[in-house]
C-alpha cells in the first residue's frame, strides 16, 4: 500500500511540474520570448556561481563525514603500503589543486560572461603560447608521477626477499584456502587432475611426492609480524582476486596460471585493533573478482600476530597428509610438535610454478 | 526501391541543382518510418531505441540499488515483478548480478554506443558536411536494423529460465564460459554474445559508412580543417569502433567455441562444482586482452562524441570561435591513437608481465595530456564570451564539470602501483561513471537539447530541460562523489551485501543516501524522456531556419528538411564553422562567401 501511495504522489509531482512548464512556455511567448530568454540567462548564471560555491562546501563537507572511514587514518598495515599512501596524498594533492582551479574558472566565466545587453563577445581562436603552455606543464607534472609511480610499482612486482614466509592461497567458489610448506620450506606438487572431493584432497596435492608430506591445509592465514611473506596465487574454477585493502595490495587469483604477491605486515590483529579504535578488527581477505553468486561473501581471515605466537600455531597444525592418511603417521602427534623448533621456513620456488 | 536509386544519382550525379527533389517520393509508411534509408530517420530510430534501452538500464540500477541501499528489507512488489528471482521481495544474490551484467551492457554498448554515435553521426554527418545523404544508405538502414536485431535478442535473455549474463559487462571467462559456475553462465551468456556479435556487425555497418560519407561526400568548399569539431569527433569515433570492435568480435566467437563445441581457447586446469574438466592449455588472460582491446576505444567510442557535440554547442552559445580548433582536431587524434595503446591498465593485477605494465602506465597517462588540452581549450572558449544557457548550454559545461572530475581520478587508476589498491573497488566505479557515464550523458542531452529543432521541428520545453540539467548534475556528484571515499577504503566492486565485512560494513548510511538520490535522478530522467515525447508532437514550433543563430550547414536546411536535406542545390562552404563575433559580426555563417573587408584571422 506505502509503495502504490507512493507510486501516485510522484506521478502527481510530475504532473505538477509539466503542467508549471507548459504554463511556463506559454508566458514566455506572451512575454516575448526574448525578454523570457534573457530572465531565464540570469537566473541559470546565478545557479552558475551557486552550484560552484555550495558544491565546494559539500566537497569540504564530504571529506569531514568519510575521510575518517577510509583507509588513511588507521595507516597502512604493510611496510609497502606505506608508499602507496603516500602516492595517494601526492596525487590528491596534485589533482585537487588542478580540480579547484579548472571548476572554479568553469563555473566563474560561466557566471562572469553571461549574455548580456551590449557585451560583445571576445573574438579568440587560438594562441600558440597558452596552448603550448597547457601541453607542457601537464605533461611535466604526470612525469614527475609516473616516476614516483613506477619506482614502487618495480618494488612491489619485484621477487619478494629471500627470507619470506611462503603461503599459498587457492580461491575457489567461494572460500579461500591455504598451504604452507612446513618445514621442509617447500610447497608438495600440485595438479587439478588428483582433485579429490570424497577422499577430501580437495587442493589436489599430489601425496606421492614427498615434500608434500608436511604441508599444512588451513583455512585461516596466520602471518608473523615484520618478516616479509610472499603468497602463491591459485585459482580452482574461475579468476579470482586477493584484495588485502589494509596492506593494501591486490592480485588476480587465474585458474592455471599462478601468481604471486608480497608484503611485508608490521602490526598485529591486535594492534590493529588498537589503532582502529574497533576491537572486532579482522584482516580480511575480499575476493575482488567477479566470481560468481556467492562473491560477496567469499570472505578469508588473516591473523597476524608475533613470530613466537606463529610458530605456536604452525606447531599445532597438523600436516594434511597426516590428515588424510592417518596411518601413515607413525608418531601420531609429534611429528607436527617438532616443527616448533624448525627455523623459520625458508623462501623456495613452488613446485607447482 | 528505385526512388532510393534515383536519389543517390541525383547525389553523385547532379550533386547541385536537382530541383526534382521536393516532390519525387511516393513514400509509404513503411519505407518512411520503419525501413527508412533517410539518414534523418535512422538517426531518430536509433535515438528512440537507446532511449528505451536507457530507461530500461536504468531501471535496472534503481533496483539493484535498493538492494545495495537496504539490504536488511524487503520489497514484496518486486516479488509480484521479477517472481522468484526476488523470493519473499527480496533480491536473489544471482539476479542481481544479473541486473548488474545487464545495466553495463545496456549503457556501454545499447545506449551510449548505438544511441549516442548512432544517433549522431546519423543525423549529424550529412548535414554538417552537406551531404544529402550517407554514402550507402542501405548498409545504413542495415545497421540498424542489426541493432534492433541485437536488441531483440538481449531483451529475450532477460526472459530466460536461468537468467541473462551475469558475470559483469566484462564476461571475463572462465565465469563466463562454464554454466556450472553460474546459472547465468547457461543460456543467457549464449545470447548475450549472439547479440553481441549482431552488434558488432551493425557498428561496423554504422561505422564504414560514416568514415566513407565524411571522406567523400562533403560539399564544395568543405576542406576537411573547415569541418565542425562534432564531425572530427564523430569521425574519430568511427575509426576506433572499425578498428577495434572487430577484435571483440573474435572473443565472443572464441568464447563460444569454448562454451559449445569443447575448445580450450580461455580454459585450462579448472575443476568447477566438483568436476574436473578436460580442457587445457587455454589462458583465461588471453580473453581480457582481447576484451580490452575493444574495451579501451570503447570508451572513448562513447566519449569523443559527447567532447566534439560540447566543443560546438559551447562555441556557439558563447557566441566565440571554439579555442584552439586544430588543438582539438589533434588532441582528438592523439586520444584515437593512445586509445588503442592502453587497454592492459584494466589488467594490471592479473599478473601482468610488470615490465609491460610500466609501458602502460606511461601510455595512459599520456592521455591526460590531450584531455588536458581539450579541457583548457574549452574553458578559454568561455572566457570573454556572451553565453547564453540553453539546456544544451548547461549540459555542456556540465559535459566539461563532469569530464574534470571524472578525468583527474583516472590519474590515480593509471598509475599501476595506485591501481593495484584502488582496482575493482567503489572508486573505479565513481571514476568511470562520472567520467565515462554521466559525462557522456551530459554530451548526449546537449546533442538532444540543441539539435531537437532540427530533428523535430519544435522545441523540447525548456523549463523541464532546466529541472532536468540541475537535478541531474547535483544528483549525479552526490551519488558519485562520496563513491571516492568508499573506495578508498577498500570497498570492492559488484558486491551484494556488505554486512558481514567488517572492514566496509561502516558505509550502510552511505549506501542508503546513494540509492535515494539514484532513485530521484532516475525519476528526473523519466521527466525529460516525457519532455521528448511530449515535444515531438506538442512542443512549441520551430518558426526560424537558424534559432540557435549558428554557422554549420544544418542550419541552411528547411525546418522540416525532406529526403535530400536541401532543396535545390547544397549549399557551398567558403570559411570554418567558427566565425563567431568576428569582425563585430555576431555570427558568419560557413556559406557567407570571404568578404573583401574582412580580418586575416582563419
Amino acid at each position: 500500500m506505502k509503495e502504490f501511495f507512493l507510486v501516485i504522489i510522484v506521478a502527481m509531482i510530475f504532473l505538477v511540474i509539466f503542467q508549471i512548464s507548459k504554463a511556463s512556455e506559454y508566458v514566455s511567448v506572451l512575454k516575448g520570448e526574448e525578454k523570457s530568454r534573457k530572465q531565464n540567462n540570469k537566473i541559470n548564471g546565478f545557479l552558475m556561481v551557486a552550484f560552484l560555491v555550495l558544491g565546494l562546501i559539500g566537497v569540504w563537507y564530504c571529506n569531514e563525514l568519510y575521510y575518517g572511514k577510509t583507509l588513511f587514518p588507521q595507516g597502512s598495515a604493510s611496510v609497502e603500503g606505506e608508499q602507496v599512501d603516500l602516492m595517494l596524498y601526492i596525487t590528491i594533492g596534485v589533482t585537487g589543486v588542478i580540480f579547484v582551479i579548472t571548476q572554479v574558472l568553469l563555473f566563474w566565466f560561466a557566471f562572469k560572461y553571461q549574455e548580456k545587453e551590449g557585451q560583445k563577445a571576445y573574438f579568440f581562436p587560438h594562441n600558440n603560447k597558452l596552448e603550448l603552455l597547457w601541453t607542457t606543464v601537464p605533461a611535466i607534472f604526470l612525469t614527475v608521477l609516473v616516476v614516483f609511480g613506477l619506482k614502487n610499482w618495480f618494488k612491489f612486482t619485484n621477487d619478494a626477499p629471500k627470507n619470506s614466509v611462503l603461503v599459498e592461497i587457492t580461491g575457489h567458489q567461494f572460500a579461500w584456502d591455504m598451504r604452507y610448506p612446513g618445514k621442509d620450506g617447500v610447497l608438495g606438487k600440485k595438479s587439478y587432475k588428483l582433485y579429490n572431493q570424497p577422499l577430501g584432497n580437495t587442493l589436489g596435492v599430489d601425496f606421492e611426492d614427498p615434500e608434500s608430506w608436511d604441508d599444512l591445509h588451513t583455512t585461516v592465514m596466520h602471518l608473523p609480524v615484520d618478516k616479509p611473506v610472499k603468497l602463491v596465487i591459485n585459482a580452482m574454477d574461475v579468476i579470482h582476486d586477493v584484495g588485502l585493502s589494509h596492506f593494501r595490495m591486490k592480485m588476480d587469483a587465474v585458474p592455471g596460471i599462478p601468481t604471486t604477491m608480497w608484503f611485508t605486515p608490521q602490526y598485529t590483529t591486535e594492534e590493529m585493533k588498537v589503532r582502529t579504535g574497533n576491537p572486532n578488527f579482522v584482516y580480511e581477505i575480499s575476493c575482488d573478482q567477479m566470481c560468481g553468486k556467492g562473491h560477496f561473501s567469499m570472505r578469508g581471515v588473516i591473523v597476524v600476530e608475533s613470530e613466537a605466537d606463529y610458530n605456536k600455531w604452525l606447531a599445532s597444525q597438523k600436516p594434511e597428509y597426516f590428515t588424510l592418511h592417518p596411518e601413515k603417521n607413525p608418531g601420531g602427534n609429534n611429528q607436527a610438535v617438532d616443527s616448533t623448533q624448525s627455523a623459520p621456513i625458508a623462501i623456495a620456488v613452488p613446485k607447482s610454478n | 526501391m528505385s526512388s532510393t536509386i534515383s536519389l543517390q544519382e541525383s547525389v553523385l550525379h547532379t550533386g547541385h541543382a536537382d530541383e526534382h527533389h521536393e516532390h519525387h517520393h511516393h513514400e509509404t509508411f513503411i519505407s518512411k518510418y520503419v525501413f527508412s534509408q533517410d539518414h534523418k530517420m535512422i538517426a531518430r530510430q536509433f535515438l528512440i531505441t537507446g532511449i528505451i534501452w536507457a530507461i530500461i538500464g536504468g531501471l535496472f540500477s534503481v533496483i539493484f540499488r535498493l538492494q545495495l541501499g537496504y539490504p536488511n528489507q524487503s520489497f514484496p512488489w518486486l516479488e509480484d515483478f521479477l517472481g522468484h528471482w526476488a523470493k519473499g521481495g527480496k533480491l536473489q544474490p544471482e539476479f542481481y548480478y544479473a541486473l548488474v551484467t545487464m545495466h553495463g551492457t545496456i549503457l556501454v554498448f545499447f545506449v551510449l554506443t548505438a544511441g549516442l554515435s548512432g544517433t549522431f553521426a546519423n543525423f549529424l554527418i550529412p548535414l554538417q558536411i552537406g551531404a544529402r545523404d550517407m554514402a550507402s544508405p542501405m548498409l545504413n538502414m542495415l545497421s540498424y536494423w542489426f541493432f534492433f536485431l541485437a536488441s531483440v535478442i538481449m531483451m529475450a535473455s532477460l526472459f530466460v529460465q536461468t537468467g541473462p549474463a551475469s558475470g559483469g559487462w566484462t564476461v571475463y571467462p572462465p565465469l563466463s564460459a562454464l554454466g556450472e559456475a553460474s546459472s547465468g553462465s547457461k543460456i543467457g551468456m549464449d545470447l548475450w554474445l549472439v547479440s553481441m556479435a549482431m552488434f558488432i556487425v551493425s557498428s561496423l555497418l554504422g561505422g564504414l559508412n560514416y568514415i566513407t560519407t565524411i571522406l567523400n561526400m562533403r560539399t564544395k568548399g568543405m576542406t576537411m580543417t573547415r569541418l565542425p569539431l562534432t564531425i572530427w569527433a564523430l569521425f574519430f569515433t568511427a575509426v576506433l569502433g572499425v578498428l577495434s570492435f572487430p577484435v571483440l568480435l573474435s572473443g565472443a566467437i572464441l568464447l563460444l567455441f569454448d562454451r559449445n563445441l569443447g575448445t580450450s581457447f580461455f580454459l585450462s586446469d579448472i575443476v568447477v562444482a566438483g568436476k574436473i574438466l578436460p580442457n587445457e592449455g587455454g589462458s583465461a588472460i588471453l580473453f581480457q586482452h582481447l576484451f580490452w582491446f575493444l574495451g579501451h576505444p570503447e570508451v572513448y567510442i562513447i566519449l569523443l562524441p559527447a567532447m566534439g557535440m560540447s566543443s560546438e554547442i559551447l562555441s556557439v552559445n558563447s557566441r566565440k570561435p571554439i579555442f584552439g580548433y586544430m588543438a582539438m582536431v589533434a588532441s582528438l587524434f592523439a586520444i584515437c591513437v593512445l586509445a588503442f595503446l592502453v587497454w592492459a591498465h584494466h589488467m594490471f593485477v592479473t599478473g601482468l608481465n610488470p615490465f609491460l605494465g610500466s609501458i602502460f602506465v606511461l601510455l595512459t597517462l599520456l592521455i591526460a595530456v590531450p584531455s588536458a588540452i581539450k579541457v583548457f581549450n574549452w574553458l578559454t572558449t568561455l572566457w570573454r564570451g556572451n553565453i547564453r544557457f540553453t539546456p544544451a548550454m548547461l549540459f555542456a559545461i556540465g559535459f566539461v564539470s563532469l569530464f574534470i572530475s571524472g578525468g583527474l581520478t583516472g590519474i590515480f587508476l593509471g598509475n599501476s602501483a595506485l591501481d593495484i589498491h584502488l582496482h575493482d573497488t567503489y572508486f573505479v566505479i565513481a571514476h568511470f561513471h562520472i567520467v565515462m557515464g554521466v559525462a557522456s550523458f551530459f554530451g548526449m542531452f546537449a546533442g538532444v537539447y540543441h539539435w531537437f529543432p532540427k530533428m523535430f521541428g519544435r522545441y523540447l520545453n525548456n523549463t523541464m530541460g532546466y529541472i532536468h540539467f540541475w537535478v541531474t548534475i547535483i544528483g549525479s556528484y552526490l551519488i558519485f562523489w562520496p563513491m571516492h571515499y568508499e573506495g578508498l577504503a577498500g570497498m570492492p566492486r559488484r558486491y551484494y551485501d556488505f554486512s558481514n565485512w567488517e572492514s566496509f560494513k561502516m558505509f550502510g548510511g552511505l549506501n542508503e543516501f546513494i540509492s535515494l538520490v539514484a532513485m530521484i535522478v532516475f525519476a528526473v530522467q523519466l521527466l525529460f524522456v516525457i519532455n521528448f515525447f511530449y515535444s515531438i508532437w506538442k512542443g512549441r514550433r520551430v518558426t526560424t531556419e537558424n534559432p540557435w543563430g549558428a554557422n554549420t550547414l544544418e542550419w541552411t536546411t528547411p525546418i522540416r528538411p525532406g529526403h535530400g536535406n536541401w532543396k535545390g542545390e547544397i549549399p557551398e562552404v567558403h570559411r570554418w564553422a567558427y566565425d563567431y563575433g568576428k569582425d563585430g559580426k555576431e555570427f558568419i555563417t560557413q556559406t557567407t562567401p570571404v568578404g573583401a573587408d574582412e580580418s586575416k584571422d582563419h
